[in-house]
Formats: structure tokens, sequence, C-alpha cells
């Protein structure tokens, strides 16, 4: 019992800023749907639920994420064996630069897309520019590393032997496959499947970029009822339907993530030689990498091309308004605040993060100790899959009057941010805390250490390296976050995704120019912040 | 002639894992490749599965060069240590494995999994999992496994070694017998000469990647090539020079460069020729085991017969029991 109220004690604090900043926005959200009047009418939900066009969005939605799944799991496969268990030169880089699309701001991708898909673009002639192959392609191409990195991971510390032992009872490489590998990768594949299921149906600065009002997904069309048609009913009816499918695939993803004893020793295999069989692989991961740059090579081009001609005309107009005063404020100064906010969210996300972690991974000494922790675990996985748009509406409709009023609070921004990237900490640092045998802790406590001593001594040389990655992948996150910030960056002080986002919704070529420039100098940041997370070989990163 | 090994290396890098070694073995017999860990032997067993590529030398079977042929092509079972069962199969699917590979009717596959958990002595255990099983049930469902389908060679990495003591001598007599019942050639890699004498008919001993010794069990046993090679084989103590001298001569036997004793090489005996002064004892269930310091010998171990009234500082006889100990006879090598 004491064992528990400590627990509850340390708890305390992550829970209560999750439940000021994120179970209170959510709700209000949610409430402003339900009461109409002061009264209670949860009549009005039903009638929006029962809309031809909220029956349409739904399925679009189902139908977008569940191909846009199948397709990254079916890309991801290939390209996981290849860059984690076979020794490629340059395969180092090469997963990096497959982290980058995820990281990569969701308008940059929506941006890219656009310059690749849209008139005058390469690939215009095919007509996809605002179509639902657009809008899956762009899907695909950002959660395919996510498929990469959780099923690589696994892939990598897949024992080699039981596949040797078939091998040896005559079963060839491809029935290896079908009877050993793939049955033992089968939580990592269907774990992965699920959040990629879920960030596709909770995807919104893709599809609002690629879509526009004619596709909407349950997420953008809560954005443009909530922003431009006003229907709040509406919107909030269609946040409780997603906050429950949301819920129902967490559950289902922790339970096909469980893994029977986290302290058992992770074994690496070591990456083997390519052999002439691996041909096909080779060329799969190729192509998949191929197909990923082609939109960010696209758009740097675009980039370059001012008027017709080439030249550097676009990045030299970030330090103006654009055409028509198209901004309030420079793009080089949005960049500024980007990075400031980011490096405000990054601690914040770190400091409740490296809490959280630490809270779940310790070992339980009874049922009920283990119910209060893995109760804690999916609470603070919550904001992984609530919608953004819900997120950010919520805080502009809960977070105004006192004590709470943080409206004009400079925090504000990266307090959404840090809950958005909250989820990525806590994932990246749980496997490498409950990895760390009790009994280390034991031994050091035996041998006379304190429990500060302890920490310093046992948890802190084997941490300290995923949280640093950790802090990085939370900062990359941060940078590109748009469906919270464009609901609460003020007008005066906007981030430069919301930036890039005005510029595109304004005419005029050079707005348009500068949009990618913009997109350019943000996928640069994040790709430089990524690729120095990668140099600290952290596992986990990135895997679900 | 079947397996043949002929001058096989593998190399990690720059060093050599595996070091010129060749070896044969013929139907029906099991080889058993004896060595320290990290010998390279586990490495040399890998390399005739099709596992680890030959940097030098040639594995054939009948006369035919197996190095274009894969793994799942040269019908040898592998089993590995630790049984390495497939988690999500039950034992009945786990031993049926390679029969379902090969589209083994399903009429056909029972009756041989039927069969092959009797002959392991697993009978009723189809449905259980991997995980819900002993070490030592592990590993029958693995021998039943890598038996199935009649394969022309088994090759087991230290099957044993896993167990406990009971189980390990246990299971030790059991696998014997079903490699003979079953006929099988089988190729042994194991650290344990224990292991290597209850499963094997001939030994090679395997020392930093080369064979140093190779033939019958028995022959191996009685003649280990050096000193090295004897102690590995169990022999207690290694004796030089004039020490190895004297033993010999109080034998019987030639002089020789070194002899190698058991523990039970001395035994108390009132005529025997050597004297010596008991320096401990302790009393084992089967005999009275000493340590006691020989004239001119030094610190050698010797056995007395149970009830035996005998206690250090006392003066003892001993005679030299010549099957009890090896003349080594080449110089170990430094």
């Amino acid at each position: 019992m004491r064992r528990i109220l400590g627990l509850l004690l340390l708890a305390a604090g992550p829970v209560l800023v999750l439940g000021v900043l994120f179970v209170l926005p959510v709700t209000g959200m949610v409430a402003e749907g339900f009461v109409a009047d002061g009264r209670f009418a949860p009549g009005a939900v039903m009638d929006v639920l029962a809309r031809p066009r909220v029956h349409r969005v739904a399925w679009f939605t189902v139908c977008t994420s569940g191909v846009a799944t199948l397709l990254s799991v079916v890309l991801g496969l290939p390209a996981a064996y290849a860059l984690h268990r076979l020794r490629l030169p340059g395969r180092a880089t090469v997963r990096a630069a497959m982290l980058v699309p995820f990281v990569l701001p969701t308008v940059v991708v929506g941006v890219a897309f656009r310059q690749l898909l849209g008139e005058g673009g390469p690939l215009g002639p095919l007509g996809l520019d605002g179509t639902p192959v657009a809008i899956v392609a762009g899907l695909v191409f950002f959660n395919v590393a996510v498929v990469v990195r959780t099923v690589g991971v696994a892939w990598e510390s897949l024992d080699p032997r039981p596949g040797q032992a078939a091998a040896a009872l005559g079963a060839s490489p491809w029935q290896v496959l079908r009877t050993v590998t793939l049955p033992a990768l089968r939580p990592a594949i269907v774990g992965a499947a699920s959040i990629v299921f879920l960030f596709c149906a909770t995807a919104f600065g893709i599809v609002l970029t690629l879509g526009g009002v004619r596709h909407a997904t349950v997420e953008t069309e809560i954005y443009l009822l909530t922003t431009t048609v006003f229907d709040l009913q509406a919107a909030a009816a269609l946040s409780v339907l997603q906050i429950i499918v949301v819920l129902g695939l967490l559950v289902l993803a922790a339970r096909l993530r469980a893994v029977p004893d986290p302290t058992a020793q992770r074994t690496v295999t070591p990456a083997r030689a390519v052999r002439r069989g691996d041909a096909p692989v080779v060329v799969a991961t190729l192509l998949v990498l191929g197909a990923m740059l082609v939109p960010v090579l696209g758009l740097v081009l675009g980039s370059l091309r001012v008027g017709g001609e080439w030249g550097l005309g676009n990045y030299r107009a970030l330090t103006s308004a654009g055409d028509d005063q198209a901004l309030v404020e420079p793009v080089t100064s949005a960049l500024a605040t980007s990075l400031r906010t980011a490096v405000d969210a990054t601690w914040m996300a770190l400091l409740v993060g490296t809490l959280v972690a630490a809270i779940v991974t310790r070992r339980s000494h009874s049922l009920a100790e283990r119910r209060v922790r893995s109760t804690l675990d999916g609470f603070f996985m919550l904001p992984l899959g609530v919608s953004a748009v819900t997120l950010g509406f919520g805080f502009l409709i809960t977070l105004d009057q006192p004590p709470l009023d943080l409206r004009d609070s400079p925090l504000l921004v990266p307090m959404a941010q840090a809950l958005v990237a909250l989820p990525l900490v806590v994932r990246t640092l749980t496997p490498v805390l409950g990895g760390i045998d009790d009994r280390q802790r034991q031994a050091a406590a035996s041998l006379g250490a304190s429990p500060w001593r302890t920490l310093l001594t046992v948890d802190l040389p084997v941490a300290w390296k995923p949280m640093l990655a950790a802090s990085g992948f939370a900062f990359a996150a941060s940078l590109g976050e748009f469906g919270a910030t464009s609901f609460l960056a003020r007008d005066d002080s906007p981030t430069l995704p919301v930036v890039i986002f005005r510029l595109l919704g304004h005419p005029g070529a050079m707005n348009y120019g500068m949009a990618l420039a913009a997109s350019v100098v943000l996928a640069v940041a994040t790709a430089v912040v990524m690729l120095a997370v990668e140099r600290l070989r952290v596992p986990g990163v990135g895997a679900f | 002639m079947t397996l043949a090994l002929d001058h096989v290396t593998v190399r990690y890098g720059d060093t050599a894992a595996v070091d010129d070694v060749s070896l044969d073995l013929a139907t029906g017999q099991v080889l058993a490749v004896l060595g320290p860990s990290g010998c390279g032997k586990s490495t040399l067993l890998r390399a005739v599965a099709g596992l680890e590529p030959l940097s030098a030398g040639r594995i054939s079977w009948d006369g035919a060069d197996l190095s274009g042929t894969p793994t799942h092509k040269r019908g040898f079972a592998l089993m590995f240590q630790d049984g390495q069962l497939f988690a999500h199969l039950t034992v009945a699917r786990n031993v049926a494995y390679a029969l379902r590979l090969r589209r083994t009717p399903s009429a056909r596959v029972d009756a041989r999994v039927r069969e092959l958990l009797s002959l392991v002595g697993l009978e009723g255990y189809d449905d259980r999992l991997p995980g819900t099983l002993s070490g030592g049930e592990r590993q029958r469902v693995a021998l039943a496994r890598a038996l199935a389908v009649e394969p022309r060679l088994i090759l087991l990495d230290e099957p044993l070694s896993a167990l406990d003591a009971t189980l390990r001598e246990r299971l030790a007599g059991d696998l014997r017998g079903i490699l003979r019942t079953a006929g099988t050639t089988a190729l042994l890699v194991t650290h344990d000469h224990e292991e290597a004498f209850a499963l094997a008919d001939r030994l090679a001993v395997m020392r930093a990647g080369r064979v140093v010794q190779g033939g019958a069990i028995d022959e191996v046993w009685r003649e280990p090539v050096d000193e090295e090679t004897a102690l590995f084989l169990g022999y207690a103590r290694v004796l030089r020079d004039d020490a190895a001298a004297r033993v010999l001569a109080a034998a019987g036997l030639r002089s020789s460069y070194a002899v190698a004793l058991r523990r039970s090489a001395l035994v108390v005996d009132a005529d025997g020729p050597l004297r010596a002064r008991v320096e401990q004892a302790r009393v084992t269930p089967e005999q009275v085991r000493l340590v006691v310091d020989v004239d001119r010998v030094g610190a050698v171990d010797a056995v007395a017969p149970l009830g035996t009234r005998v206690s250090p500082g006392d003066e003892v006889s001993l005679r030299v029991d010549v099957t009890r100990l090896a003349v080594l006879p080449i110089r170990a090598t430094p």
C-alpha cells in the first residue's frame, strides 16, 4: 500500500500536467458539442453522426488510412531487412535519411507533393493533384519510416538460429521467411501497422494541403468545421468518434507490442555481407529510397526557380514579408520563433517524459501496483492518438480564464507541442529504463550506494544517450508541429510551419517560391537534428 | 566414406577460426569433435551445415563437393545447443516442420510424429508449446524434429551441455540409444569429454582451430598425443622427465619424456614399489582419494580401497595401475 501511495505521489506531477494541459482541453472541446444553451443535449451529436457528409468523411478516412498502412508495411519490410540485417555501404546514413520524412513537418511534405504533382510539376501530367492517390502517397511517404524503424529494430534483435535450424531441416529461404521469421516478427509488424494507421487517421497537415475541402478526413473536417463553418457541435461529435476509435487502436497496439520480459538481453545480430540472393531486397529498398527522394528533390529544385530562372531569390525573399504583405513578420523571424519554441517544448517534454518513463518501468511488487503502472502508461500515451486539432482548439476554449489564463502566455505553444512530443520521448526511454535489471540497482544499494547515487551510477550511464536522442526527436517533432500550433500561434509570432501554410494560402508566384524555400529551410533544420540523433545510435528512436 | 572435410579453413577477418582441418566420417558412425570453448568447433559444425562460407578447402558428401549447396539442400539436420524450437509452434508442429515442408500427407505426418515422440519418450506432448517444457524435454523435441525426415547426417552442437548433471547423464544414454536405433550418422561437437565418451565412437580433439588428434575413442583416450590433450581428456596430472621416468619404471614400462596420470593411477598397496607420505585424504563413496608426496616425484593423486585407514602424515607404499596412465610420446609444443 505504501509503495502504491509513493508511486501515486511521484506520478502526481505528470498526471496534473497532462490533466490540465490535455484532458481539460479535450473534454472542454468535446463538452462544447454536447452542451447546448447550458443543457446536456446529446441528441444533436447523434444527428451530426447521421449526416451523409460525415459518413463520407469517416469512410474516406478509414479507406485512405487502410491503403496507406498496407502500402507502408509492404514497402517498409524489405527496407527494414536490408537496412538492419545487411552490411550495405552507407546504411547508417540511409537509415537516418529514411527517418527524416517522419519528422519532416507535415506542411513541408504537403508542399513537396504539390510541387511534384501540381500543374507544371514533373508528374503534373498524371493529373493526380488533389486526388485521394496523392493523399495516400503523402501518407505513405510519411510513415514508411515508422515501419522500417519498428520492424527493423525487431528484425535486428531477432535470433538468427531458429531460422538456421529451419534451413538445416530443409526450409528454403522463402520458407524460412514464411514459417519462422514472419511469425516471430508479427508483433512488431502488427504493432507498427496499428501505429501507422493511427498516424494516417489523424494526419492533418498533409491531408489539408493535398486534399483541401474536397477530400476531407475526420481530422481536417474537424478543422474546417471549427474554423470556417463554426459548427462546434459537429466538430465535437467527430472528435468523440475519433477519440473512441483511437483509444481502441491504442489498446490494441499496446497488447500487440507487449514483450514477455523487458529485461531479457537484447541481442543484436551483426549484419552480414550482401549476397547475390539479396538483390531483390536491395533493389526494392533502393526504389523506396528513390521514391522518397523524388518529392524532396522536387521541393529543393522548385525552391531554386525564380520566374523560370535558376536563382536564390526565393531564399533572399525570406527576410521580407512577401507579396501583398502576406506576412506580418519575415520568415527568418518565424524561424527564430520556431527554434525558441522547440527548445521550450523539448525541455518540457523531456522533463515530464523522463519522469513518466521512470514511473512506468519500475518493477511492480503487487498486482494492484502493476495495474496502476499500466494505467499510467496508457494514460501518457493518449496524446499520441488524439487529434492535435482537437487539442489545439481545446486549449483555446478552456485555458482562457483565470487561474488558467494561458492564452497570452509565450509558453502556450511550447506546452501544446510538448504534449505532442511527449509520447515520442516516453517511447524512446521506456525500453531503455525497462531494460535495466532491477537487481543492478539492488546490487548498488547493497554495496552502500544511496538512491541518488544509484540513479547516478546505474541508471544515468545507460540512459543519458537515449535521453539526448529523445530530446532531439522531440525537438524535431516540435519544429514541424502544425495541427495544434495552427490554432495557438499568435499572429505576430507564428512558427515556421504556420508561415508556410499562410504563404501557400496567398496568391502570388513569389509567395509560393518563398513557401518552397521556407520548407527547404525547415526540412534541413529537422534533418540536421535527426542525423545528429542517429549518430547517437540509440536503437529505439522512431520505433513504436 | 560419406562426409569428408579436406583442409577446411574458415576465417573471420585475419583470424582462422578453423585452420586446415581434415576429417572423415563413415555412414552410421558418431564422431565427436572435442575441444575447449573458442577452439573453433562450433564454427566447424556450422561450416558443415553450410552456414559459414569456407575460406579454403572443401567439404564433400560421397565425393560430391558441397560448396554450391545451400544449407536447406544439404539434408543435414542441425540441432542447436539450446534446441532452438520454434516458439510459436506446438511440439507436434515443431517435429512435423520438415515433413510439412516436403508436403507429406497429413496422415503420414501424424504417424511419424507419434513414432518420433515415443522414440524420445514424450508421448502425449503433441499440443504443448515449447515455452512450457523443461530443458531436457526441449532437447528431446529438438532431436525428434531433427530426425523426422531421416537426415543423412545429424549435426549436434553440445546437445547436452545446457542440462543439469543428472538429466545430462540420462539423456546421454537415451540419445546414444536413439542414434543407434535410427542408424544415424552424426557429427557432434562438445567441450565435455564425458559427453563425447557417452555418445561417440570416434573422436577428434581440436585446439585453436586445428585438429590435433583423431581416431577411435578408446585409442585417443589411451594415447593422448600431448600434455594439453591429456589434461583435456580428463587426466589429472602430467609428470615430466625424472618424475615420469620413476613412475614408468615402477610400472615396468619403458622410459619416456612424460606420462599422464588419472587420479586412480597410483594405488595404496603394501607391496608397491613407490614410497610416499600422505598429504590429504578424503573418503568418497567408491574409494579413498589421497594426495601424496612421492619421493623425487612430488605431489600426485592416489587412491586407496575403502576401509583403508590412512591420514595425513602417514607413510604408505604405492603400486602403479598401468591401465590408468598414458605415456606421452612427444614434447608438447610450447
